[in-house]
């Protein structure tokens, strides 16, 4: 068996794929923090709630109500995104105003809340959350066994991802939301009904964070701490790629996820901080961010 | 007279934050007419426009367009009516580029300019589609400006300052342009400071002080109150 610095390449492919993995999640949920920063100049804190909460979705909906895996993964992110909506209208767009901590503290406080609330009513444990029967089993790559669930969650966060893209980058509908980015007051001038535009892009970017805990629930277990142990990454993510920018988020967030995997390989030890190692040359060498337009 | 005004304003009022900037704006606009606000820097102009386009904090008063009330609508159902707004900035969005900045505003009326015409009145836009908005000067800007609003289908435009820090020749364009506009009927509000374009497109002038309009002057007897005129500006 081939080795590369002592390591053999199938543990190292295996890692590597474990990275991408990770990196889809983070890229699901990076995306939607970066819009909702963009756009509505939130730091939204309780994105590893909503992550959570769709985890949470999926499991009662599959264990508690029988629905089947796919019908739950479209319904947890809609009943997401819709809890996103009450967020929006009724505390969120009193803060739009204010300086950016007001709705970072807010966040921030309804992520503690909700992840309290879930703790108290079902304890710390993970349920287990089965894979569904037509994702069962594997493809043997020869060089490795790629597990099929493992394979379509990359395949699909991907594709959201540069559909999201592409919505935002190349549509009408895009072009008011990068144009209400910049100027809100004078898009509204316009006729746009951006208030509106502004509740509809939070449920969304939400709602995908609820659509990665639900796709991540036979993965991981659900768990209300599993939220708050993805959001920090994200942040750093976010952090990296530019505040703001779509396309570096998604790239930032796989990149960091396969630095991940290969940091995991050769010195497991510092594969928990080496997404920190980056942030922290990043903000030294070039501070707005990989992929910030100003810089 | 004041009965059959497209527009009436009234005793209009507006803050921004804590500071009372407009103090009861009278003023009325007859349909198919040019308009000019002018006044001294801080006189209250492009904030008259801002509270017409409900972009302002905190408004008081009244402002009738059309027999409706504008205080009173969203800020997005302004627009909606026909009337066009071409900020003193400009407004140009830097992450769209030409052809996405001209197609922005949606066509609530009928009846606005086709792309072709639009680049037939300002011929630099043509060919630039892809080039990023902010990266035109300053005049192709507002050029910009102005023909993403007539794309609209408005038939009332409020037009801030479109001379401001722009080369003669494209003020002798943008001045062509508005004359053309004149002709096909549509009605125009026009904040300025460069007098002599006021004069070359307008029917009325308005002189803003301090947050009020303090006298009214037919462009026909410009020339006759030019003394009173500069001694407003503080010219």
């Amino acid at each position: 068996m081939a080795d590369i610095f002592g390591v053999p390449i199938t543990v190292l492919l295996g890692q590597l794929l474990l990275g991408l993995i990770n990196g889809s999640f983070y890229a699901l949920l990076s995306l939607g923090l970066a819009i909702i920063f963009g756009m509505l100049n939130v730091v939204n804190f309780a994105h590893g709630a909503f992550y959570m909460l769709g985890g949470f979705a999926a499991w009662f909906l599959f264990s508690k109500l029988g629905l089947g895996y796919w019908p739950t993964l479209i319904a947890a992110p809609i009943a997401v995104g819709i809890l996103g909506i009450v967020v929006e209208r009724l505390l969120l767009r009193r803060l739009y105003r204010m300086d950016h901590l007001y709705s970072l503290l807010l966040t921030f406080g309804i992520a503690l809340m909700l992840e309290g609330l879930f703790r108290h009513i079902f304890g710390a444990a993970g349920k287990p959350y089965p894979v569904p029967p037509s994702l069962m089993g594997g493809i043997n790559l020869g060089f490795m066994f790629l597990p099929m669930y493992r394979a379509w969650v990359i395949i699909v966060s991907l594709v959201i991802c540069i559909l999201t893209w592409l919505a935002i980058e190349r549509t009408k509908l895009g072009a008011y939301l990068r144009a209400a980015t910049e100027n809100p007051a004078l898009v509204q001038a316009f006729g746009i009904n951006v208030p509106l535009m502004l509740t509809l892009t939070y449920a969304f970017c939400v709602g995908l964070s609820g659509f990665a805990g639900a796709l991540a629930a036979p993965l991981y277990q659900v768990s209300p701490g599993m939220g708050s142990s993805i959001i920090i990454v994200v942040f750093a993510v976010v952090v990296i790629g530019g505040m703001g920018s779509i396309g570096g988020a998604i790239v930032t967030a796989l990149a960091l996820g396969i630095i991940e995997g290969l940091t995991k390989t050769f010195y497991p030890a510092a594969s928990s901080i080496a997404v920190f190692i980056v942030m922290v040359l990043v903000i030294l060498i070039r501070p707005s961010g990989l992929f910030s337009r100003e810089a | 007279m004041a009965e059959s005004s497209l527009l009436r304003v009234n005793n209009l009022e507006a803050w921004y934050g804590e500071s009372h900037v407009l103090h009861g704006v009278n003023f009325n606009v007859q349909k198919g007419e040019v308009v000019t606000l002018i006044g001294r820097n801080g006189a209250g102009k492009t904030t008259t426009l801002r509270s017409l386009v409900g972009v302002v904090g905190k408004r008081r008063g009244s402002s009738i367009y059309k027999g409706i009330e504008l205080l009173s609508l969203a800020p997005h159902k302004v627009a909606r009516l026909g009337i066009g707004y071409v900020p003193e900035e400009r407004g140009i969005f830097s992450s769209l580029n030409v052809i996405e900045n001209l197609m922005l505003p949606p066509a609530w009326q009928a009846g606005g300019m086709e792309v072709d015409e639009i680049f037939s009145l300002f011929p630099n836009l043509k060919g630039r589609d892809n080039t990023s908005g902010t990266r035109l000067s300053g005049g192709e800007q507002q050029m910009l400006a102005i023909g993403r609003i007539l794309r609209t289908g408005a038939d009332f435009i409020l037009l801030d300052e479109p001379t401001e820090g722009i080369a003669p020749v494209i003020i002798e364009e943008i001045g062509a342009a508005l004359r053309v506009l004149k002709d096909r009927g549509i009605t125009i509000i026009l904040v300025e400071q460069n007098l002599r374009f006021a004069a070359s497109v307008a029917d009325r002038h308005f002189v803003l002080d301090q947050g009020k309009v303090i006298d009214e002057i037919s462009n026909n007897t410009l020339d006759a109150n030019m003394d009173r005129l500069n001694r407003y500006l503080g010219v």
